[in-house]
């Protein structure tokens, strides 16, 4: 086996596909879940694939593409199959239906994407009732399993996936009375924000926390905060979806001794998407919060030509210099340097505030690389820097950090 | 069975203690009923704990507490290696911070000689940052209790209820008591559920609510005081930063805030002890979060840095006395026991052979039940032990163990249908994260709610 592909969302069925297109033989992809396509399997809006497929389609359109597009390109995809850790002599070990299994490719390539922080791990206090879900379980259950909501529903957070929860809730038969965020605004596209103003009139509550949820056995009540008066507010609602705030699902990362990114607490990765592990290349959203389909799609693609490359001729750098970043910035990536282009020719960065006309720059033992204005940072929304500075970083000095030099609020 | 009576000995409570009680009985020739008033065996007070395994070093000397604990250390540690209970015998480190809390350590060593738990010992600083390497600066000294362990608190009660179901315990479950009275010449009639159990012994095991039974029996032994305690459960990746319990030195009130790895390779933090009204508040609270973050930080700086995956909340059945109340009204064939506190798990199956000897001494007339032994293996949920999804011989058996559901717990298919198909099966999704671990993971429900909802309606 020369290649397995940990995951069979966009990130991992991109990579496969292009593995096949560059002509590497022996490519696998193991899929957890029963069926392949990852999180666009149950996202019913339209847009994906916009990127990576220049048209549009639905989500779930969008998954069978990209699997149509692996197999079509000779890779194996090998559904209800999980990997479960690395062995001692460093294997991967599966399990499936068929059993219990060692793998030893050439490559692995992990895509196993990322998941919201549900409400236990944001410490929210209360009651533990039913009604409490993250997107994630909001759109499966209404789209995958075909079940109604029902009642009033409250969405914590104001990103693009939230407003998509909005939908799902509305189209599950859920009545949503509001949304909230611990920020001073959206963070999501403006036709969005109107959208849900005026067609579902739904209420956005800026610099509010949910500070409790009380009810049993069902959700019968929120506790917001105001997080500048400190006032509270109690709402009624039957469910709650709490949405965003990702994590890379990076357990396999850290059982094979990865080396992790701070910021981004995935892999730490190079241009190339080559981890500080021999062999192990990474792709899409497990690197960093959720970028959308398209995006993880091409993350895959460019894991997989620099697979290809590793599969030719072997090398694999022997230094890197990472990327390390300060506050208000809330990461980098790719976060480390050994040469060559990143995926989409740029560097993504994410901010914690909302920035307006931020200049940004970046700087190496106290030298500096380059300098330029974003037009905006939006929290949870990746802005893009360009790679020309990469030919001045010296790759024996010590970490380049990036800043906010000065911004407006 | 003596004429007119539905039952021996009906126990009121299937919580750990309960559960326990009901085992112990069925090994002998009588007829025993179970009645639970929460939806599952389990589910209350016993679900949300700190899951040790408890040495009884501690424990006050003299006392019923001392001196059930410490046998029941030993029962419970032998029943779960027999069954199938996820057991680890892990050590505990008790660490002084200060300088009042390092010199009251040798009297926690003659507490513990006196409740003749002799392994206990001094640690010095440095031994105890060499097998602690991540605990937080600032300790000043340690006892290591070689022998505390952790253990299942799901699979517990649940192996008792189901040996005690197996050898012909009546059990009912969403039952609460709702009315007791004497029945002329002995015995006690309980009113439950809409139906009606005339018992010749009741045994009140009702925990946060054995005040409330003790009182429609007209007794006024002693006052529960649900004391509130929220326990904060860290991701596995956070596994490697700890290898023992590491307890704080006791006060009068509480044993303190203590971080414990969990048989299911999590590590967690608390709890807090708090004295509130309601028997039925299982909230938890900012306060109470704050107050363990801070306490964590302190103790394991690093810990808090980890990502949390579940928060939990379990009322002790506080009273106003310091040791247990069990007691015996022989005539009217009442047994209470109450006050069983954070104890009760390592407690559970001494208690039970306690009572058994109170019923006896009353005239209960005890002989082995007729019949093979019930052979009880219970589904092992443990890290430290192989679990379906690592076992090749069982997946290649039955492909449903190879098929994993809940990836963040790595439980599969053939583990959920054999718990629905056990001989005490789930009724709720709760219930089947006891059973199976399902759901209870980091992703709380992000990948696999859906799935499990449908699996528990029958769907898939």
């Amino acid at each position: 086996m020369s290649v397995v592909v940990v995951g069979g969302g966009p990130a991992g069925l991109a990579a496969a596909r292009e593995l096949g297109r560059l002509g590497v033989r022996d490519v696998l992809v193991l899929e957890r879940e029963r069926e392949p396509g990852g999180i666009p399997r149950h996202a019913v809006h339209q847009g994906f694939g916009l990127r990576d497929m220049r048209r549009p389609l639905s989500g779930p359109a969008y998954a069978r593409r990209l699997t149509e597009l692996a197999s079509g390109a000779g890779a194996e995809l090998r559904t209800e199959t999980m990997v479960t850790g690395w062995s001692p002599g460093g294997s991967l070990e599966l399990t499936g239906p068929g059993g219990r299994e060692l793998l030893d490719p050439d490559v692995v390539i992990l895509a196993s994407g990322c998941r919201e922080r549900p409400r236990s791990a944001r410490l929210v206090p209360g009651s533990r009732p039913a009604g409490v879900m993250t997107t994630g379980t909001l759109q499966q259950v209404v789209y995958l399993r075909g079940e109604r909501i029902g009642g009033r529903a409250l969405v914590v957070g104001a990103e693009h996936v939230s407003f998509s929860a909005l939908l799902t809730l509305t189209h599950g038969g859920a009545q949503p009375i509001g949304m909230t965020t611990e920020l001073e605004r959206h963070q999501s596209l403006a036709a969005f924000r109107v959208g849900a103003a005026v067609r579902f009139r739904t209420p956005l509550w800026t610099r509010t926390r949910v500070s409790a949820i009380h009810g049993r056995p069902r959700v019968a009540e929120v506790e917001l905060t105001d997080l500048d008066g400190g006032g509270t507010h109690s709402v009624a609602c039957e469910t709650v979806v709490f949405t965003a705030d990702w994590i890379p699902d990076n357990e396999l990362a850290v059982m094979g001794g990865l080396e992790l990114d701070a910021g981004t607490r995935g892999p730490a990765v190079d241009e190339a998407l080559r981890t500080s592990r021999p062999g192990v290349f990474a792709a899409g959203n497990v690197l960093h919060g959720a970028e959308q389909a398209d995006v993880a799609a091409l993350s895959g693609r460019h894991a997989a030509a620099s697979a290809a490359r590793f599969l030719a001729d072997g090398d694999w750098p022997d230094r890197r210099v990472r990327i390390g970043f300060r506050a208000p910035l809330d990461w980098v990536s790719p976060n480390a340097l050994a040469g060559g282009p990143p995926p989409r020719g740029r560097f993504l960065v994410r901010s914690r505030e909302f920035l307006t006309h931020p200049r940004i720059e970046i700087e190496q033992d106290g030298r500096a690389l380059w300098t330029g204005r974003l037009a905006r940072l939006v929290p949870g929304r990746s802005g893009r820097l360009p790679d020309e500075w990469t030919a001045r970083v010296d790759p024996g000095g010590g970490p380049v950090t990036v800043f906010v030099a000065s911004a407006r609020g | 069975m003596e004429r007119g009576f539905d039952c021996d000995v009906l126990i009121a409570g299937g919580g750990v203690v309960g559960c326990a009680i009901a085992r112990e009985l069925t090994l002998f020739d009588l007829r025993v009923t179970l009645l639970e008033a929460g939806p599952d065996v389990g589910a209350g007070t016993s679900k949300a704990n700190t899951a040790l395994l408890h040495t009884g070093f501690d424990a006050k000397p003299g006392t019923l507490e001392a001196e059930l604990v410490v046998r029941g250390y030993e029962q419970l540690g032998r029943y779960a290696e027999r069954v199938g209970i996820p057991v680890e015998r892990t050590g505990a480190l008790l660490v002084a911070w200060t300088e009042e809390q390092l010199g009251s350590l040798p009297s926690i060593v003659e507490q513990s000689h006196a409740n003749g738990y002799e392994p206990i010992r001094e640690l010095t600083v440095e031994e105890l940052y060499r097998r602690e390497p991540h605990l937080g600066p600032g300790a000043l000294g340690a006892l290591e209790v070689p022998d505390e362990g952790i253990i299942c608190p799901f699979t517990t009660p649940l192996a008792f209820a189901t040996e005690a179901l197996l050898a012909g315990c009546e059990l009912q479950r969403g039952v609460a008591v709702s009315g007791l009275e004497r029945l002329d010449g002995g015995g006690v009639l309980v009113r439950a559920g809409g139906r009606e159990w005339r018992t010749r012994f009741l045994v009140n095991a009702a925990g946060l609510r054995a005040d409330e039974l003790d009182r429609m029996l007209g007794y006024h032994g002693f006052t529960v005081t649900p004391r509130r305690g929220e326990l904060i459960v860290f991701d596995k990746l956070s596994r490697p930063l700890v290898s023992h319990i590491l307890l704080a030195v006791p006060t009068k009130i509480t044993k303190g805030v203590l971080i414990a790895p969990t048989v299911f390779g999590n590590v967690m933090l608390g709890p807090t002890a708090e004295n509130i009204e309601r028997k039925d508040d299982t909230s938890s609270t900012a306060h109470g979060l704050d107050y363990l973050r801070l306490e964590g930080r302190r103790i394991l700086p690093d810990l808090l840095e980890q990502e949390v995956t579940a928060v939990y909340v379990g009322l002790r059945a506080a009273t106003e006395h310091t040791d247990y109340q069990v007691s015996i009204h022989a005539d009217e064939g009442y047994v209470c026991v109450g006050g069983i506190r954070s104890t009760g798990l390592s407690g559970s199956m001494a208690i039970a052979e306690h009572v058994r000897g109170l019923l006896e001494d009353a005239g209960l007339a005890l002989s082995p039940r007729a019949g093979p032994p019930v052979e009880l293996t219970m589904p092992n949920i443990g890290e430290a032990f192989t679990r379906p999804y690592a076992d090749e011989a069982r997946i290649g058996a039955d492909p449903d163990y190879g098929r994993i559901v809940c990836f963040c717990e790595r439980v599969t298919r053939g583990e959920i249908r054999d718990a629905l198909a056990s001989p005490l099966p789930p009724v709720d999704l709760d219930g089947l994260r006891r059973r199976t671990r399902a759901h209870m993971g980091r992703c709380q429900g992000f990948f696999c709610g859906a799935e499990l909802a449908s699996i528990l309606e029958g769907r898939s």
